[in-house]
């Protein structure tokens, strides 16, 4: 993706060059799934869903790829790929590949990408998916699209990776013209989770590991588990109540706390909000935090920038509180309330309160 | 024939000690103060501040402390434009040995790509006068927030890629061993790797130091080497800018307003409290099902 936007190349000569002959065989869309000590990320989900989609447009097959330690997790990961839409997984299996390291999982990846030719390949924009992306893409010497919170085949049957903009208020669309595979990264929640249908299944494909452990430089000494338990899991939380910088202090981010603990919901904030030190990064909803689809979401006093939207629209009922009728959070939210978050955050909160119950006041 | 190559050799140099280390740092513009064309709709950079991407001083402090620890050099190297000698000389101002500067139109419109080629190529300069033991990168920028560069890096310079590294548990010079905390899926892995290697620095891992007066004096008259595509030692310009850049951005717009627009609770002559029961019937009418969510048991 391009550091800075570029202006629409549309006039740009030499863009709609012919892909390259060595390209014309590349085919089919490609999920890396992600597999960390045993679990599923469910962005991997998430993106067959999005890779299925895309494959039927193109009419081609839809392919899932597992990478991993010779074992019961593997194995289940490899079914459920079919469950979520998989015609075809590929697989390469191997005491080496049990924890992730960048150097063999490029090299498995940019293997299987040599010998099956994807024209598209899809991974998450986790840690892991980034670190991996990153490598194979540059291996490869091919285009990626960090990010992306749009997928689409366009005309020339071509994919088209939109993600925003510095500074608040556009979305461009990338391509790879001439180049294969066209590889993007989507964050987890960005796209919808699919329902996997249990009945399916598909084709295996089984590569061989050519590296061995004396070659791999980076070992894995210890791996330290978080205890998440304190994290906020804000990506996955069915009501979401935020502040922004319409907040105007630290201290009154309490109101939207006290809103979110009586709706039994999460609480997060605008990046403004972090950059403050105000709260912690894990709060921060957008496009560079947390994506968030929840059944319902508030926003209070948060102007609606074009990073944060694409972090929220997923959003089944989105509110929006602010004191101005004019910001551009009215132009995606369901319902609207021109107010001052500061007064009307605590009547709501109290009125929520009444009518739910003391059961709600209780916890 | 050996008389005279004895008496042009030079007195030996002493063997240059301790670390070589390069922070690649960006000039980007700072995002709290830009402001967009209400009519236009585009991003006003006119007169907006450029800063060091904040994410890069989290990797220009971990390499100083190396150098302090360590010994040795730490060079800043940046791409940019002209005006990005800024940046560098800013980072010389809080304790950097030198700086390089690759510019030239010919690296215009790179993506991330094409940047790591012109990086990597330059970095292979540098490497001449001495290897390198260790890149940094910040985790990301501001203005592209790819975090591809950095892989990019490792890539084409055959490190071994340490990102999202929290920190750095222990250094072995003689070695060439390096233990890094690095995070990732829900905890972090602890990881021993060799040098060289390329560390992408995770945020919040450290505070940037206030350079010393020296330090701001020095920058002040330092030196920024400024290299044009041919001095870094490009000799590829097709891998450079737009035409070294597989990926072309063909459209860029506003997004569009939702088809159905945003239903307003009038407030007029109502009470916060009258406002508050307002919208939750509005809500619960939208989604009946709710109620039994917001009343579901907590863990
Ligand atoms: C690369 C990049 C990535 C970014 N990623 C993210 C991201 O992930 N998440 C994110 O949120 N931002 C992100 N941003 C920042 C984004 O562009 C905006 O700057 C930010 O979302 C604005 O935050 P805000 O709405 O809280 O503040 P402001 O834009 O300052 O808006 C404050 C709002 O509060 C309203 N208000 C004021 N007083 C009151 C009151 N008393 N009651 C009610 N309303 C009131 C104002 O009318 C205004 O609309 C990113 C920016 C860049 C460049």
């Amino acid at each position: 993706m391009a550091e800075a936007p570029k202006p629409p190349a549309a006039s740009r000569a030499g863009m709609k060059k012919e892909l390259p002959e060595r390209f014309r065989d590349y085919k089919d869309v490609w999920v890396f799934i992600e597999v960390e000590r045993g679990r599923v990320h469910p962005v991997s989900w998430e993106l067959m869903g999005e890779g299925r989609k895309l494959a039927d447009k193109l009419g081609c097959q839809l392919a899932a790829v597992v990478i991993g330690p010779k074992a019961e997790t593997t194995k289940r990961a490899i079914k459920q790929t079919y469950h979520y839409g998989a015609d075809v997984c590929y697989i390469v299996e191997h005491a080496a590949l049990t924890d992730y390291r960048n150097e063999p999982y490029t090299q498995v990846l940019t293997n299987l990408v040599d010998t099956h030719k994807p024209e598209i390949l899809l991974l998450g924009a986790t840690p892991l998916g980034r670190d991996l992306a990153g490598s194979v893409a540059t291996t490869l010497q091919t285009g990626l699209t960090a990010d992306a919170t749009e997928l689409a085949i366009d005309d020339d049957m071509c994919l088209g990776a939109t993600r925003p903009t510095f500074g608040g208020t556009l979305l461009c669309t990338i391509y790879s013209l001439n180049h294969r595979p066209q590889m993007a990264t989507v964050r987890p929640r960005v796209m919808a989770m699919p329902t996997p249908d249990p009945s399916l299944s598909g084709r295996m494909v089984w590569d061989s590991f050519k590296m061995k452990e004396a070659d791999i430089i980076t070992k894995v000494l210890e791996f330290v588990s978080d205890n998440t338990s304190k994290d906020a899991n804000l990506a996955y939380a069915d009501i979401v109540v935020a502040g922004g910088m319409g907040l105007r202090n630290e201290g009154n981010l309490r109101l939207v706390r006290n809103l979110a603990q009586v709706l039994g919901g999460e609480w997060g904030c605008s990046r403004p909000v972090v950059q403050k030190g105000w709260a912690t990064a894990d709060r921060q909803i957008g496009q560079t935090g947390n994506t968030i689809r929840p059944r319902l979401y508030i926003a209070a006093g948060i102007s609606g920038a074009i990073q944060h939207r694409v972090g929220v629209e997923g959003a089944d009922l989105i509110v929006a509180i602010n004191t101005d009728p004019n910001a551009r959070i009215f132009d995606f939210a369901h319902l609207g309330v021109v107010a001052d978050a500061l007064t009307l955050l605590p009547a709501l909160t109290e009125a929520f309160a009444r009518r739910l119950g003391a059961r709600a006041l209780a916890s | 024939m050996d008389e005279p190559i004895i008496e042009a050799l030079e007195p030996p140099k002493p063997e240059p000690k301790g670390l070589n280390i390069v922070v690649c740092i960006k000039q980007v513009p700072d995002s709290a103060q830009i402001r967009v064309h209400p009519v236009t709709n585009t991003i006003m950079r006119q007169g907006v501040p450029t800063i060091i991407n904040p994410y890069d001083l989290f990797a220009l402090e971990e390499a100083l402390r190396l150098r302090d620890q360590y010994d040795g050099q730490v060079t800043v190297l940046s791409m940019g434009p002209p005006m990005a000698e800024d940046a560098l000389r800013r980072a010389l101002g809080l304790g950097a040995d030198r700086a390089v500067l690759i510019t030239d139109r010919r690296f215009a419109g790179s993506d991330t790509l094409a940047t790591s080629f012109a990086l990597a190529t330059a970095l292979g300069k540098i490497a001449e006068e001495r290897p390198i033991d260790i890149v940094f990168t910040g985790k990301q920028t501001i203005d592209g927030d790819t975090a591809q560069v950095g892989p990019g890096i490792a890539r084409r310079m055959g490190l071994n890629q340490l990102t999202y590294v929290s920190a750095i548990d222990s250094l072995d010079l003689g070695q060439k061993a390096i233990v890094v905390r690095r995070r990732s899926e829900g905890g972090v892995q602890v990881l021993r790797s060799r040098l060289p290697c390329l560390i992408t620095m995770l945020e919040d891992t450290n505070t940037i130091r206030r350079g010393s007066i020296q330090d701001l004096l020095r920058a002040a008259r330092a030196p920024v080497a400024i290299w044009s595509a041919e001095d870094a030692g490009v000799a590829d310009p097709m891998k450079c800018g737009l035409r070294g850049s597989p990926t072309v951005v063909k459209r860029v717009f506003a997004p569009s307003p939702r088809a159905e627009k945003a239903e307003m609770v009038t407030i007029e002559g109502k009470a916060p409290a009258q406002i508050g029961d307002a919208l939750i019937d509005l809500l619960f009418a939208r989604d009946p099902k709710l109620e039994a969510v917001m009343t579901a048991p907590r863990p």
